[in-house]
């Protein structure tokens, strides 16, 4: 084996420790970044090892040179532009690999070790779930651990021992950190600009409803948002979440018209109860905010609006986490007037579609004279006949319509409501779609409704005379468990149901771990990602905080006085007195452990000398209390007093049981 | 080099049957550079101890028997005129040598003995206008008779602290003194007995004993012992700082003895009676007695 590389600065060990850690940090990344990029990094970390074990030569300059210009270039060429977040971090990674086929100096470890620092930072921009939080602390440890390791470059320290006192550093920056999180100002909306990529992956309710969306919906267990009811709890058969509303058909899928999203909150009559929530949602891809049927617009959060058909809505698409109390209030009369324009719109199909339908709407219309009525006689159509609420509808030809209601009648919650919709338009009803969620599955652990996109759900309004638009739910004329216990229940019997859904045998276990783990998800979400400008002003003005003035001024004398009891703990451990302290507290210990068994140390005599009187009176703690003795003697009279004696000492003293 | 004590130890426990504490101080008060006083009745082994002292550890040796005409020039030694060299020539006495055994040391004037205990503390003798340095090492046992005290010259107590420490030797143990008698004599062992150390390497341990550490919270229990026996009101005097001094010392060379680098509050409590005991001087009868060495060592705690 030819002698070490002179020009490795630190010890194998520590080289093979740096080389994990970075590993570590960048393996989270990796799936976000292009494949070939991912193979770049993993070779660069595998080279290296195989440098460090094989004691290899590091690659020349220009090698490095040409690794780098070829990076700049595949990112380039990647992502378009070697600027911005994505490409940002990709450039990070690659760079902080390349620094180890160059890493010779103290500097250059140094400037790895920072680097993985910023890097793990980048994982925020990512992702801030819960395990992205103890990941983070995980890797901040373990490269804290690695930063003492190079601080001793000659020779490796117990791989125990730095993971300790790395794991220590962290813990005590904790509380600082916390302290900064609530009181360091917080500026409205995100640091640097939301990534334009962020919603990528999202799903949720779309602008449209054609059929089978929602029925393809439900089988993510994605959460669309949570909800904590302040003081009444509404039952099952008024937990309708209100979203998007589709007023316009064009035989296929139904969609919002330019007059639906109007600014324009229509008039409505809202009667006691009212029901006082908070939200917590998901982002997806939309500008919808979901309310309890129907909300307050006096309670609207901040920069949100409600549009002309009663939906809550954000001026742009919701792509971060947002909370909202709102008031709802689930006994309503929703726009009296009817505005000729509405009813128009609300009145229109497209022409040339559906005929049979047409036609049982003419004779509905022509047995009944009172819209009631045709309505009763619609939904008992649903009852009697009969028709299957199923995952997996056949699938529908032009007059998608004609074809659920008269042949295969086989169909999900959008089928019903769009075939009720075209039917009650057809005999003459206003009528529109109105899509969000139903229901809610209760977490016991933490007082709160999980929503998910399984919940997704259509439904139907109605513009009565004198009632103004009312809801009429035709899945629940076919499926009523389906509203009343959800759609889990009702669909148990069939075996169609997404694994997920599906209760009994060990499903519990598991049931009830994805309630703690949502649970634990929703206080991460309401306490750390919702803690925003205006929670963190309430709170403050909670504890008498009245401006962002005072919180400074809090924070900075609060931190000057934990820093300044840390130094201070620190200075005490320095000094000599204190040293000897330490070895006669240890002692007392020791003495008070020993008093337990009934052995009680005389004033006058040594430790030696009462060691090999408990060894000779007690003999099982002969060896441990001999052994505490000699350090106690090294410490307070042989050698003086050494951190490790005492470390020693103190183990030696804890390990013994009377 | 530490560790070089340790035949000589065993050899000395060969000759001197069961008087383990006694030689492991002797020995301790010799590496202090202190002078040993052994109170004791004849026949219980001073004398052999000294012997076998001497001989272990490579000493010369010179042994003074003290009588109440014993003048200071028999232990110093005189200037006698030789005609040869037409002029005096010291002819030095019996202290110029390693060891001095003084036997029954009170049964000389006081002018004797302050001869004596002068050269143990100057560790040089002046005599006709001349000084001249004792050997090195040099080391003085002297006995008495505490028993016998008629026609004797009792050491003053202001004098008694030139001595380092004082023992008494006692009765053998009755194992010890079977094999006392069924053994050979133990002048004829000493004969065969060979030095275990060298001058130079007693010289060096010597050194060594100052090196021993003394770490600040054992001189705060040498003080508090001090201070115990200042305030007793059983004592008319307490510990003087030179008793102290004594004491730390001797507690070093206890401690080198074990084989330790630095003195435990045990070293301080094997060495504390044979140093201050004869140090105390007691208030009076009427005030209840004065505290013996082990009351004081009993009484005071390790700080």
């Amino acid at each position: 084996m030819k002698a070490a590389i002179p020009s490795d600065y630190l010890n194998q060990t520590s080289l093979l420790r740096l080389i994990a850690v970075l590993a570590l940090v960048l393996v989270v990344h990796l799936p976000s970044l292009p494949a070939w990029e991912s193979a770049l990094v993993a070779a660069g970390l595998g080279w290296r090892l195989l440098i460090a074990l094989r004691q290899w030569k590091l690659p020349p300059p220009w090698l490095r040179t040409c690794l780098a210009v070829l990076s700049f270039a595949g990112i380039y060429a990647s992502y378009g532009r070697i600027h911005g977040q994505l490409p940002g971090i990709a450039l990070l990674m690659i760079m902080s690999v390349l620094k180890l086929l160059e890493m010779r100096s103290r500097r250059d470890v140094m400037v790895t070790v920072f680097l993985m620092y910023f890097i793990l930072l980048t994982h925020f921009l990512n992702s801030q779930e819960i395990w992205t939080a103890g990941y983070l602390l995980l890797c901040a440890s373990a490269i804290t651990a690695l930063l003492i390791d190079v601080n001793h470059p000659a020779e490796a320290l117990p791989l125990r021992n730095i993971l300790v006192s790395g794991s220590r550093m962290v813990a005590i920056s904790l509380p600082i950190t916390l302290l900064f999180f609530l009181l360091f100002p917080r500026i409205p909306g995100p640091l640097w600009g939301i990534p334009s990529d962020a919603g990528a992956a999202l799903s949720g309710m779309s602008n449209e409803m054609a059929p089978g969306d929602i029925s393809s919906l439900i089988m993510s267990n994605r959460q669309a948002f949570s909800v904590r009811f302040f003081d009444r709890e509404p039952p099952p058969r008024e937990r309708y979440w209100r979203g998007p509303v589709f007023d316009s058909f064009d035989g296929r899928a139904w969609k919002a018209s330019s007059l639906s999203l109007r600014i324009q909150t229509p008039e409505a009559e809202l009667l006691p109860p009212a029901v006082r929530y908070e939200i917590i949602v998901e982002p997806h891809r939309g500008p919808w905010l979901f309310a309890l049927d129907v909300p307050d617009p006096t309670t609207r959060p901040d920069k949100s609006f409600i549009a002309s058909e009663y939906q809550l809505m954000k001026g742009r698409d919701v792509i971060t986490r947002e909370l909202y109390v709102l008031t709802s209030h689930p006994n309503h009369v929703l726009q009296k007037e009817l505005p000729e324009s509405v009813r128009r719109v609300n009145l229109s199909l497209p022409r040339g579609f559906n005929p049979r339908t047409v036609a049982l709407a003419q004779q509905l219309q022509a047995e009944h004279a009172a819209p009631e009525a045709v309505i009763r006689a619609a939904l008992r159509m649903f009852r009697q006949q009969p028709f299957v609420y199923t995952l997996q509808p056949p699938p529908l030809g032009r007059n998608s319509v004609d074809d659920f209601l008269f042949e295969t009648r086989r169909g999900f919650c959008e089928h019903y409501s769009s075939a009720f919709t075209f039917l009650m338009r057809a005999a003459g009803i206003p009528a529109r779609v109105v899509t969000g969620y139903q229901g809610g599955e209760r977490n016991e652990l933490g007082d709160f409704f999980r929503v998910s996109d399984a919940d997704a759900h259509a439904w139907s309004e109605v513009w009565l005379e004198s009632k103004g638009w009312v809801r009429v739910d035709p899945t629940a004329a076919v499926a009523p468990n389906r509203i009343e216990l959800g759609l889990s229940e009702a669909m148990q019997a069939s075996g169609e149901l997404p694994g997920f859904l599906q209760r009994g045998g060990w499903n519990w276990i598991r049931d009830n771990l994805t309630a703690q783990w949502d649970w634990m998800n929703t206080q991460w979400n309401r306490w750390v990602l919702a803690y925003g400008p205006e929670v963190q002003m309430d709170l403050m003005r909670r504890i008498g905080i009245q401006d962002w003035r005072s919180m400074v001024i809090v924070l900075t004398v609060t931190a000057s006085l934990i820093l300044g009891i840390i130094g201070l703990l620190l200075l005490r451990q320095f000094t000599p007195a204190r040293n000897q302290e330490v070895a006669v507290r240890l002692w007392a210990q020791l003495q008070r452990r020993l008093l337990r068994a009934g052995i009680a140390q005389r004033p006058a005599e040594g430790a030696g000398s009462f060691a090999e009187r408990v060894a000779l009176e007690t003999p099982e703690l002969g060896s441990a209390v001999r052994r505490a003795a000699g350090i106690y003697q090294q410490l307070r009279y042989l050698e003086g007093a050494t951190p490790a004696l005492q470390k020693e000492l103190a183990q030696v003293i804890k390990a013994i049981r009377t | 080099m530490t560790s070089a004590i340790q035949p000589a130890l065993d050899a000395l426990n060969q000759i001197i049957l069961g008087k383990h504490n006694q030689i492991r101080l002797a020995t301790a008060c010799l590496l202090a550079r202190g002078h040993l006083l052994i109170e004791d009745i004849p026949g219980v082994g001073k004398t052999t101890l000294a012997l076998s002292l001497a001989k272990v550890l490579g000493l010369g040796f010179q042994r003074v028997q003290f009588t109440s005409d014993l003048l200071p020039a028999d232990i110093i030694g005189v200037s006698i005129y030789e005609p040869q060299a037409a002029g005096f020539r010291f002819h030095p006495g019996p202290i110029f040598s390693q060891l001095v055994l003084a036997d029954e040391v009170n049964r000389a004037s006081p002018k004797t003995q302050s001869a004596l205990l002068e050269a143990m503390e100057e560790r040089q003798v002046t005599a006709e206008g001349e000084t001249r340095p004792l050997p090195d090492p040099f080391f003085v046992i002297a006995t008495q008779n505490p028993a016998q005290q008629i026609g004797t010259f009792p050491l003053p107590e202001s004098q008694l602290d030139r001595f380092l420490m004082r023992i008494s030797m006692g009765y053998p143990a009755a194992e010890a003194e079977k094999a006392l008698l069924l053994e050979r004599e133990r002048r004829d062992l000493l004969t065969e007995v060979q030095p275990a150390l060298s001058s130079q390497q007693l010289m060096d341990l010597q050194t060594q004993v100052k090196a021993v550490r003394v770490m600040p919270a054992l001189v705060d229990y040498i003080l508090a012992l001090v201070r115990f026996t200042r305030e007793h009101n059983g004592l008319r005097q307490g510990l003087s700082p030179r008793a102290a001094l004594a004491l730390k010392r001797a507690a070093q060379a206890w401690a080198l003895l074990s084989n330790r680098q630095g003195v435990i509050p045990e070293d301080v409590q094997a060495v504390f009676a044979a140093v201050v005991n004869h140090r105390l001087i007691a208030a009076s009868e009427r005030e209840g007695g004065a505290p013996t060495a082990d009351d004081i060592l009993a009484r005071v705690a390790i700080p």
